[in-house]
């Protein structure tokens, strides 16, 4: 493995892998906020041990999101040094902030995990709520500096050097708006079918039935919301991908050749050498609607650009349509659970829609997973998007591929270490929690 | 402006070493403790910093973003030849922080303790280890920018006595912090007497440790000597860490326990003082005289600004709650032990 796809895989890595904390890190203080609310309001028990419960399952995952945080802020600068040297300055403002919203968080953690019949019930809570809209900051805050490197802003690029800068402009890129919308929603969709489906699979067990009752209602509603509305901020993301970044959206779509009133390709595979797309279902001028709200609207195509500015486009088409599908799926199960709600509170008791949501616990993760292939891959082969390439800003250190594997070794024994962590959790709730 | 961000990146590596030296020591404690008097420290250890240890370790967070966003050429260049040993050092960041938090949450207690215990201890040793080998390779002169084989250029950039016998001296260091920490957090005497003479224990241990590192900084011709007593701040601060020593022990002997924190975080923050203070501006000291200093190698003006600004706003924000958090678990109800379950 060369030093070059060393760095970029353990860049991946580290980040596909920082992403699910980060997630759970933003969301579920929500949720525990919430099943608090509910004690406080109502006295009943079991809405304090499903925010107990909970709780202990997001002290494991600050733990390890705060440490594979730490690691990345390191990384940027191990692997991509010369990308550091000149970006650090410029999207550093994002990240400053950043410091202050994890400080908050970190600090309001404290509180509520130690603060259990120590302080005001109500300032208990609060500090609760201090935890979830910190990290909701923090996520939008990195986001910010992503969001940059795809749409760069806040300096002159002359003659190779990085003058006038402006941090405050670099951070209200034009990307940033859309990719915070789209993440912080994709945070709570894959959070919220994540935690219901482990509740609804605990349901159809017949095991602490009321306890995982009251917690797969909590994270359900959350979780369908998101996943309702994100197909709409998804539109908004790709329409924007399409003024800023023609290469990325032509890879998403595996669209070689500039047209109007282009087709959106359904499935297939992409074809590079013959340029075209062998076995995809066609939807003659969708492309141009979801890209420029315009069924005529002309599309830019592979053609237009330069071959050396080609992202990979099978990944990235790959990675697109997997996200789309998880994004159907998880809509369509959220149509059926609201109905459920309003109309056929029946079909809450009948295990088919349990089973639905078991069923559907990996897929927002899998989608968060694709859809930052798509933007990175995409992205490629810049890592500042048309002013640095990827390859020129890597570490001139040899020998990153064992980096490479040791950091593969550990992840992937954190995982095993965090699942079994969680497995003793839920097997001991009907233990701690005498139901 | 610019001389907030460098006060800020200063502070927050002190902070980082008195706070989260404090709770690495902890954990060095623990290897250093005898089989049978190690659960008793754990529970006086996690009730003592269960609650603000995650925030202790966000001052590491926040150097490094200041060193990234204000002077980027420093960090790049620091990552790139100290690739290896900050590799370590993360590895034992992931390792503690991830142990530490798992033998507190799992829900069913056995042999797997026993695991997150080693790795706890031992990692808790090696990450100030790592750090302080790392700082003292960042003004030891062995870094090269320009070497031409591999190992000149990632490996004796740090792997030399001066670097070594530093990461030492910053783990007795951790040691000795935790120590004087942990003799207030417990009520019950013999316990405390015990940290008093762990506290011993690590300060000697110190002594030794800066002796030696000394001896390396003068056979590696680091004008370490200079540094320290060229000066008369450098003077009267080692002067004033040793009589707050003598001080810190008759009290120690009186058994009185009020001053003994704040006297050891003064001893710390003085030699951090001493160390930093003569080759201010240049904090990375390069092989052939070159250096990276914290005014020539700035970013340009606007993002000092608003850096400085970032961290004003934010400490505003962060102070209160730090110290309310502090202060609040600081009275802790007599035999209270924290969250267990
Ligand atoms: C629950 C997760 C999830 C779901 C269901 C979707 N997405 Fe997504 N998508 C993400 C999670 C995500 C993400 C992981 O959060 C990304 C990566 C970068 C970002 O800002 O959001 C993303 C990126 C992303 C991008 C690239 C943005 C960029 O590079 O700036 C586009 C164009 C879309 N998405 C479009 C869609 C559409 C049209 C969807 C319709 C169903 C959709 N996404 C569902
Ligand atoms: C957490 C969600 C994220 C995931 C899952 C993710 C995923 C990836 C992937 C798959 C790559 C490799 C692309 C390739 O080499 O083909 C990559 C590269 C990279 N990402 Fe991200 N990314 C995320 C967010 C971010 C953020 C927030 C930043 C910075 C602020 C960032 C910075 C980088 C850098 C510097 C590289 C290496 C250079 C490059 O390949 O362009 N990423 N990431
Ligand atoms: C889209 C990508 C990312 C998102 C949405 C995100 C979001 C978050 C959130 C919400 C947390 C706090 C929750 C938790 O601790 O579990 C967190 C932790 C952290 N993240 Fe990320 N992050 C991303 C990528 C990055 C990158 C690229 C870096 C480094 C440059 C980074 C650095 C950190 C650090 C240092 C922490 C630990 C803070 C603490 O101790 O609480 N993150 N991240």
């Amino acid at each position: 493995m060369n030093d070059f796809i060393a760095a970029r895989s353990q860049m991946a890595l580290s980040l596909g892998f920082h992403i699910i904390f980060s997630c759970i890190g933003m969301v579920m203080p929500f949720f525990m906020a919430v099943a608090h609310y509910y004690y406080l309001k109502t006295g009943q028990t079991v809405y304090k041990n499903v925010t107990k419960a909970w709780s202990k399952g997001v002290a494991i995952f600050f733990a390890t999101g705060a440490v594979s945080g730490t690691v990345l802020s390191f990384e940027l600068g191990l692997l991509w040094p010369e990308f550091m040297k000149h970006a650090g300055p410029i999207f550093g403002m994002p990240f400053s902030l950043e410091g202050t919203a994890f400080f908050i968080e970190a600090i309001a953690l404290g509180f509520f995990l130690y603060g259990w019949d120590r302080f005001n019930p109500w300032f208990h809570w609060f500090t609760g709520v201090v935890v979830g809209v910190s990290g909701l900051a923090s996520g939008i805050l990195v986001v910010a500096a992503n969001a940059w490197m795809n749409s760069p802003a806040g300096f002159e690029h002359i003659n190779g050097q990085y003058l006038n800068i402006d941090p405050i402009a670099a951070m209200f890129n034009e990307a940033w708006f859309s990719q915070a919308l789209h993440m912080t929603i994709a945070a709570f969709a894959a959070t919220g079918f994540a935690v219901a489906g482990v509740h609804a699979l605990m349901i159809l067990r017949g095991s602490n039935v009321l306890f995982h009752t009251k917690s797969f209602t909590i994270a359900a509603v959350f979780g369908c919301a998101a996943a309702l509305v994100q197909p709409l901020s998804g539109d908004i993301s790709a329409k924007d991908v399409a003024i800023r970044q023609p290469a990325k959206l032509a890879a998403m779509e595996a669209h070689f050749h500039t047209e109007k009133s282009a087709s959106l390709i359904v499935g297939g595979i992409p074809n590079e050498a013959e340029k075209k797309v062998d076995f995809a279902i066609k939807l003659p001028g969708f492309l141009s609607f979801l890209a420029h709200g315009d069924f005529k609207a002309e599309v830019t195509g592979l053609d237009r650009i330069p071959e050396e500015n080609h992202p990979p486009v099978a990944v990235t088409h790959y990675a697109f349509q997997i996200m789309i599908g998880m994004g159907m799926a998880m809509m369509l199960v959220s149509v059926l659970y609201f109905a459920a709600l309003w109309k056929k509170r029946k079909w809450l008791q009948e295990p088919w829609l349990l089973k639905l949501f078991a069923l559907a616990t990996p897929l927002g993760f899998i989608a968060v997973e694709a859809g930052w292939t798509v933007t990175e891959v995409g992205r490629q082969p810049w890592i500042i998007y048309g002013i640095m390439r990827t390859a020129d800003a890597v570490t001139p250190m040899p020998g990153i591929a064992y980096s490479f594997y040791l950091f593969t070794a550990i992840y992937v024994s954190l995982a095993a270490f965090v699942v079994f962590m969680l497995y003793r959790q839920i097997r001991m709730v009907g233990k701690l929690y005498d139901l | 402006m610019l001389y907030i961000v460098i006060t800020y990146l200063w502070a927050s590596i002190l902070l980082y070493l008195l706070l989260g030296g404090a709770d690495f020591g902890a954990g060095i404690i623990e290897l250093f403790t005898s089989q049978k008097n190690k659960q008793i420290t754990r529970k006086t250890l996690y009730s003592a910093i269960g609650p603000i240890w995650e925030a202790n370790h966000m001052w590491l967070i926040i150097a490094i973003v200041i060193l990234f966003v204000g002077f980027p050429v420093i960090y790049s260049t620091m990552s790139v030849n100290l690739h290896i040993p900050l590799t370590i050092m993360l590895i034992g960041i992931i390792a503690r922080g991830t142990a530490f938090t798992f033998r507190h949450y799992d829900a069913v207690v056995d042999d797997m303790q026993h695991l997150y215990n080693t790795i706890f201890a031992i990692s808790s040793f090696t990450t100030p280890l790592f750090l302080g080998i790392i700082a003292g390779s960042a003004v030891s002169g062995h870094i090269d920018p320009q070497a031409g084989s591999f190992v000149d250029a990632y490996i004796f950039s740090w792997l030399h006595w001066f670097a070594v016998t530093v990461g030492l001296f910053t783990v007795s260091i951790c040691g000795f912090l935790a120590s004087v920490y942990l003799i207030g957090e417990t009520n019950i005497e013999h316990e405390r007497l015990r940290f008093a003479h762990k506290a011993q224990f690590f300060n000697i241990a110190a002594v030794i440790c800066g002796a030696l590192v000394f001896i390396a900084a003068w056979f590696e011709h680091i004008p370490l000597f200079d540094w320290v007593f060229g000066n008369w701040i450098g003077r009267i601060a080692i002067l004033s860490a040793t009589l707050s020593l003598v001080w810190m022990w008759t009290l120690l002997y009186q058994g009185k326990i009020s001053l003994l924190r704040p006297l050891a975080g003064f001893q710390v923050t003085m030699i951090l003082l001493t160390t930093t203070f003569r080759h201010f501006p240049n904090i990375v000291i390069l092989k052939g005289g070159g250096y990276l200093s914290l005014t020539e190698h700035a970013g340009q003006e606007k993002t000092i600004e608003a850096l400085a600004w970032a961290l004003l706003l934010g400490s505003l924000l962060i102070l209160p709650a730090l110290f309310y958090l502090i202060y609040s678990f600081q009275k802790k109800p007599v035999g209270y032990e924290g969250q267990l379950h």
